[in-house]
């Protein structure tokens, strides 16, 4: 019985999955399914490593060019081309991540930032490649057996691959690996005076979060049909952070839920885009203010507080394995 | 320079740190003997913990040689001398405060295993390690608190589990900083005991102010002051040595 009651946030969770390309346009749902997952990579370095990344969009982007490319040149199923995307930032994160953990705190987000602007530069640069200024369109894709012309079809599509995303996300951060970040966060010196070699750890959570980004970034491009220069630019980058911060750090699904409320926001405000920086701001700001841990942390426990007379007991036990805000 | 007959546990040549100019630590040439518990005494900013510090990893020493286990540590980065089988522990309480007493002991027990990277496994990959930690947990008196955040123990308890980190790791060379710092007179006979027992078969290096732990426990006193051995010995007599007597007059603690 509490099994079934555990499992029951993610049938909701796989229901409404499925519900929202109805209940919003298809390619917005997609876009959110989308920020989310790469907010949640930036959640991963933020908040179980304590890594604030600022340059997490030469992740999206190049995992976005690298399936436009792949999916232009040799036309192989979209699913092929988002999981070049995400090797191909996996391979970026390596370098990057190696010459950017040595830093911490404010060192460590600027080293990210100016790694980013490179790609930027680079990618602006590199015409026959990357279209320049005006990037790659017309990025097909397919599927052999499905006919993926629509945008809800492809959301149907790509939504197990994004599901894998989220799965693997969790996973890594309740595994062993995730005990070992966490402890790294609080207290790197004394993980060191254990025996763990941080600096591994640290690079392989930026790989990894690399990784989910690239894959999240792939498909987008093919959701979109595009791959351009704002996806590597720097506001793009601050737009994860500000997603994941919205939803509560180390909380994971809360950047799923801060790509709804700024994805639905932007999209209820393209036809003043002016004014969409300033709303952005004011609802980040009342936000962070009312809710000081973010909304998941603050919305979870107000849900437990509502739902305690009922299931006080059970809440007692999975309390030990959901365990202090770190689920 | 002769080859030494044993190999001794912890050896330092003409070992120097540096602060700006400062030296903490000022030539220290130490032969600790394998199997034995070693008082390391001295004031304040003696360099104790500084000595610590060179020993482990976590400085570079400005000059002079570490050798740990007979094999030359010098340089070596903290995790790379812990896996050689050095554990320590911190004068200033040194936890994870969001994870559990009950987690704390896991991660030590897997740290000798590359389970720490396996990112695709479950928790219950951890399994384990549970017994193993509960019964660790037990020994230092935290049974009770297995499942309590390290950031939301009591300070005696905080002190108990940062002691059960270091022995966790099964370590050849145990150095403790101030174990019984702050503690009650309980407290801190039960840390005599669980060091003892910890001792079996190891090497134990004791930072204490407390001279009834160090009367009671240390089978070598080392006396450290401005970052030079100034005395060493058996207790008794490294206690009536004039210069030991000289440096500790005025201290508050003897
Ligand atoms: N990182 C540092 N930078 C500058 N000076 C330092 C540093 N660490 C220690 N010192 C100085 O070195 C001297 C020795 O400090 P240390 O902590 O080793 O003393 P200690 O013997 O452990 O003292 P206590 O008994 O108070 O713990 C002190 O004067 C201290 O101020
Ligand atoms: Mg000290």
């Amino acid at each position: 019985m509490t099994r079934l009651l555990r499992l029951l946030p993610y049938a909701v969770a796989i229901a409404v999955a499925l519900a929202l390309p109805r209940a919003m346009y298809p390619v917005l749902a997609l876009d959110i399914l989308l920020w989310g997952l790469f907010a949640m990579s930036v959640d991963l370095l933020l908040g179980y490593v304590g890594l604030l990344s600022f340059g997490h969009a030469a992740f999206w982007g190049l995992g976005a060019y690298a399936a436009a490319i792949a999916a232009k040149s040799t036309g192989v199923p979209f699913a092929i081309a988002a999981l070049v995307g995400a090797a191909a930032s996996a391979l970026l994160a390596v370098p990057f991540g190696y010459l950017a953990i040595r830093r911490r705190g404010i060192y460590f987000a600027m080293v990210t930032l100016a790694f980013a602007q490179l790609v930027f530069y680079v990618a602006n640069e590199w015409r026959d490649v990357t279209g320049g200024e005006n990037g790659l369109h017309g990025v097909p894709r397919t599927f052999p057996g499905l006919a993926l012309g629509r945008s809800a079809d492809f959301y149907y599509a790509a939504l197990p691959l994004i599901l894998l995303g989220y799965v693997l996300a969790y996973r890594i951060v309740h595994s062993p690996f995730g005990h070992v970040l966490v402890a790294i966060r609080d207290n790197e010196p004394r993980a060191q005076a254990l025996g763990y070699a941080t600096w591994r750890y640290k690079l392989l959570a930026f790989v990894l979060s690399g990784g989910l980004a690239g894959l999240a970034g792939g498909l987008f491009a093919l959701g979109n049909g595009f791959a351009s220069l704002d996806l590597l630019h720097w506001t793009t980058s601050g737009q994860a952070v500000l997603i994941t911060i919205l939803g509560g750090i180390g909380t994971l699904w809360g950047s799923l839920l801060g790509a709804v409320i700024v994805l639905e926001l932007r999209d209820a405000l393209t036809s003043a885009p002016e004014a969409s920086g300033v709303v952005t701001g004011a609802v980040f700001v009342v936000i962070v203010l009312a809710f000081r841990r973010g909304l998941w942390a603050t919305g979870r426990d107000a849900l437990r507080r509502f739902a305690a007379p009922v299931v006080s007991a059970r809440i007692d036990i999975s309390e030990g394995e959901v365990r202090h805000g770190r689920s | 320079m002769s080859v030494a007959p044993t190999t001794y546990a912890v050896e330092t040549d003409g070992l120097v740190k540096e602060f700006a100019g400062f030296r903490a630590v000022n030539g220290v040439d130490l032969r600790l003997e394998p199997g034995k518990v070693h008082a390391l005494v001295g004031p304040n900013g003696a360099g104790k913990t500084t000595l610590f510090n060179l020993l482990t990893g976590f400085l570079r020493p400005t000059a002079g040689r570490v050798i740990i286990l007979g094999a030359d540590t010098t340089g070596l980065p903290p995790e790379r001398i812990a896996r050689r089988g050095v554990a320590r522990s911190f004068q200033i309480t040194s936890l994870f405060d969001q994870l559990t007493a009950l987690e704390h002991a896991e991660l030590a027990l897997q740290a000798a295993s590359t389970v720490g990277y396996r990112f695709w496994a479950s928790e219950g990959a951890l399994e384990r390690y549970r017994n193993r930690s509960r019964e660790l947990l037990a020994e230092v008196g935290l049974a009770d608190l297995a499942s309590r955040p390290a950031g939301k123990l009591p300070y005696g308890q905080k002190r108990a589990l940062e002691l059960a980190l270091a022995i966790a790791l099964d370590p050849r060379l145990l150095l403790l900083d101030e174990p019984t710092a702050g503690m009650g007179v309980e407290d801190i006979r039960r840390t005599i005991d669980l060091i003892r027992k910890a001792h079996a078969g190891r090497t134990v290096v004791l930072v204490e102010h407390n001279m009834g732990v160090v009367a009671e426990l240390a089978d070598q006193v080392i006396v450290l002051q401005q970052g030079r051995v100034i005395a060493q010995g058996g207790y008794a007599v490294v206690r009536e040595d004039p210069a030991v007597v000289a440096a500790y007059l005025g201290q508050a603690h003897a």
